[in-house]
């Protein structure tokens, strides 16, 4: 058999470890110290856990000056390894030219990879800290731009954070 | 014969070449930008630079003459360094428009980006800013920024579309490219400087933004424009054809199609006045029926007429296996007497280059099958004394003169085949919803006699584009049932011989074809002029048919 680990038997045990009591307290010592620690449980659903600045919630569209980042290049459409997203461009008279005249994101296709943020080449796409993701039918699930545009304001966290990882 | 050496092979090639031809003779590309084979050649690119043994200096491969015993190299050291800052200098000024840029997945500056350059910039001052969204012509967009200075479409505009509006102005990095003051380029060629150009500098103003290249699945095709056929790729997303752009046939029409082609011959197949199924018309109203209902109404009807009461007017629209179905079907099964075919000819819309004026893809086929443009006058005359009572159509709107339609309101049974609905329609009795050449198979015969096959690219109601082997997307590969993308418009649509093979089994007599290549075998057997041909034989450019230019083919000289 295999070199590590000693096999037990019990015929090997002593006389106290037979007895399992000294064991037993060991375990228990164990348990109260931890009574004693901060707690790490949240009440779910009545309490919310508040992800750090790292967690890939689901992607959201930055919005700035009241119009979205987005060019429409699709590059994350293309990338996305669910097929989550469908992108449809148009002409703007904007500088940028380019601008997604439909945005989809269909969340139950999602995978929170965050794939779409590391390619858009406008920081358009990021990942928020949203996790509160149920549905009651598949409609309900594909988002379009209304549910999908936060203000670069509001997403100012995870901005930075990328800002300093990438 | 000249023997050269490229990267240690040795080749035998036509002294006449340059080293760039001999090397894409020989399946060696060497990267270019202002070289295309059939533009003359300008040489200011530099991209093209190989080491030639005994030349000092790198020589441009796209004006250097091959000569015997020359060796050339592709690959040393110096070329490798030479491209690579060739790259840098054209990458200093190019603005990083890849995201919003139509060209971008089928540029050949970010190909080369990928392989011929080492992807640093050492360039860190402000670039050059030009014009940008400028109208070249009604259908030609310019970003200037974009233009690398290849002169592809300058040459193109004097050279192949002979309208020479295109020139550069100012200097070294502030060149811009720009029309003529007072002129815009409005060639009925325009559209072709869009595939020229290397970049995205010169876009279609009708394609622009709708989709991203990699997003559509691209089928080999055939233009319906005119009687010259030009080989197109149909590119297709969401089951709606968003472009069509040249294929290069030689033998047709170069790597080159007209504007007509490239914006017109396709709108109809996404259109909304696109029949979905059959259509009865009951107490002077239409009704939709499904196909049983329609085919044995056309049985029954048919069968109350004598055979000389019965004419069938063939489609110059319609495919090779169409007509033929056809002829076969009203000729033997039926026993009609009369067989026509209308003219589309627009006299004088006609050029050396590729346009013709007969505006249909098919007319040298239809004829071939049966169906003669001089019958049709007599025809028409047959239905205004009454001695023809009941007409048979395939897709051919041939109501849209409004002389014809007056002589069609007279008849007491009109049966037409029609993928939308028309003047045609609206009069006949029966109306039966037939594909486009975008949803199907065949083959159409054009104005020298060339057979060249057409293929599906859309999918109707009866056809799978998995099942069916069409060319597919990413999104087609992939979609599932719930997913809304990767679908789009399905109509109620079959092809013509379908349809009349169908009639003709309630009739009583059966045909039996799988697909329409089993028909083209049938007709390359009783048709002399298609003799020894088969669709293997058609392959990717197509094949001659032994009558060449039917002479009964209208081709008014030019005027
Ligand atoms: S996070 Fe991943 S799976 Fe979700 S949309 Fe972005 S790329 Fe697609
Ligand atoms: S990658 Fe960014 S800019 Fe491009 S379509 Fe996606 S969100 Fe828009
Ligand atoms: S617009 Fe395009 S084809 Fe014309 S010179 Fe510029 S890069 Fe070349
Ligand atoms: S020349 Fe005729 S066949 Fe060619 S693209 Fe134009 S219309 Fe189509």
């Amino acid at each position: 058999m295999g070199t590590h680990g000693k096999m037990i038997r019990t015929r090997d045990l002593n006389f106290l470890q037979r007895i399992y009591i000294p064991e037993i307290l060991k375990g228990m010592s164990m348990t109260i110290a931890q009574l004693f620690k901060p707690k790490f449980t949240v009440q779910y659903p009545d309490e919310r856990f508040a992800p750090e600045k790292s967690f890939r919630g689901r992607p959201v569209l930055v919005e700035e000056n009241g119009v979205e980042r987005c060019v429409a290049c699709g590059l994350c459409s293309r990338v996305c390894p669910a097929l989550a997203i469908e992108v449809q461009a148009s002409e703007t008279e904007l500088e940028k030219e380019r601008y997604p005249i439909k945005f989809e994101i269909n969340m139950v296709r999602c995978i929170f990879c965050g794939f779409c943020e590391e390619v858009c080449p406008e920081e358009a796409i990021i990942m928020s800290d949203e996790y509160l993701l149920a549905f009651t039918s598949q409609e309900e699930a594909v988002f379009g731009k209304d549910r999908l545009l936060k203000s670069a304001e509001e997403m100012k966290g995870r901005l930075e954070w990328l800002r300093n990882h990438r | 014969m000249a023997k050269i050496t490229i990267d240690g092979k040795e080749f035998d090639v036509d002294p006449k070449l340059t080293v760039i031809q001999a090397a894409a003779e020989n399946g060696i590309e060497i990267p270019h930008f202002c070289w295309h084979p059939k533009l003359s050649v300008s040489g200011n690119c530099r991209m093209c630079l190989v080491e030639i043994e005994k030349m000092p200096k790198l020589a441009i491969a796209c004006s250097t003459q091959v000569s015997d015993g020359m060796v050339v190299r592709t690959d040393s050291d110096r070329v490798v360094k030479a491209r690579n800052a060739v790259m840098e200098f054209l990458l200093i000024n190019h603005p990083l428009d890849c995201p919003i840029c139509d060209e971008a997945g089928e540029c050949k500056l970010q190909d080369y980006a990928y392989k011929y350059s080492i992807g640093e910039s050492r360039f860190t001052e402000d670039k050059v800013h030009k014009p940008k969204r400028v109208e070249l012509g009604p259908r030609v967009m310019l970003d200037d920024e974009r233009c690398i200075m290849c002169s592809r479409c300058i040459r193109f505009a004097d050279e192949v579309a002979h309208q020479p509006a295109l020139t550069f102005t100012e200097r070294g990095t502030h060149v811009v490219l720009t029309t003529f003051p007072g002129q815009q380029f409005d060639s009925p060629y325009s559209m072709n400087v869009i595939d020229l150009c290397p970049v995205g500098a010169l876009t279609s103003r009708d394609f622009r933004f709708k989709s991203r290249v990699w997003e559509m699945s691209s089928t080999d095709s055939v233009c319906i424009g005119c009687a010259r056929g030009c080989n197109t790729q149909v590119w297709v997303r969401n089951n709606e054809i968003l472009r069509l752009t040249p294929k290069q046939n030689d033998e047709v029409n170069g790597p080159w199609m007209c504007d007509h082609g490239r914006l017109d011959s396709f709108r109809h197949v996404n259109s909304d006045a696109r029949l979905n199924g059959p259509l009865l018309r009951k107490d002077n109203a239409f009704v939709e029926v499904g196909w049983d209902e329609a085919l044995s109404r056309i049985v029954s009807e048919l069968r109350t007429y004598r055979k000389n009461e019965i004419a069938a007017i063939g489609s110059p629209y319609a495919t090779n296996e169409d007509n033929y179905i056809f002829a076969k079907f009203m000729r033997d099964v039926v026993g009609a007497k009369h067989f026509a075919l209308a003219e589309h000819v627009k006299p004088g819309d006609q050029d050396e280059l590729l346009i013709r004026a007969d505006k249909t893809p098919n007319a040298a086929g239809a004829q071939l099958m049966g169906f003669a443009t001089h019958a049709l006058a007599p025809m028409l005359e047959g239905i205004k004394n009454g001695a023809i009572k009941a007409l048979y159509v395939l897709e051919d709107n041939i109501a849209a003169d409004p002389a014809v339609a007056d002589i069609l309101a007279e008849l007491d049974l009109l049966i037409v085949h029609s993928c939308v609905r028309n003047e045609t329609t609206e009069l006949a009795h029966v109306v039966l919803s037939s594909a486009t050449f975008a949803e199907k198979n065949g083959t159409y015969t054009n104005f020298l006699g060339r057979v060249q096959r057409i293929r599906p690219a859309v999918t109707t109601v009866d056809s799978e584009r998995t099942l069916d082997g069409f060319s597919m997307s990413r999104w087609d590969k992939f979609a599932a049932h719930n997913d809304r993308w990767g679908k789009g418009p399905r109509r109620d649509a079959r092809s013509s011989w379908r349809i009349i093979a169908a009639v003709s089994g309630v009739m009583g007599t059966k045909m039996k074809y799988a697909a329409s290549d089993e028909i083209f075998k049938e007709l390359a057997e009783k048709i002399p002029a298609f003799r020894g041909l088969s669709y293997l034989k058609l392959g990717s450019t197509g094949a001659t048919t032994s009558a060449g230019a039917p002479a009964a083919v209208p081709t008014p000289a030019h005027s």
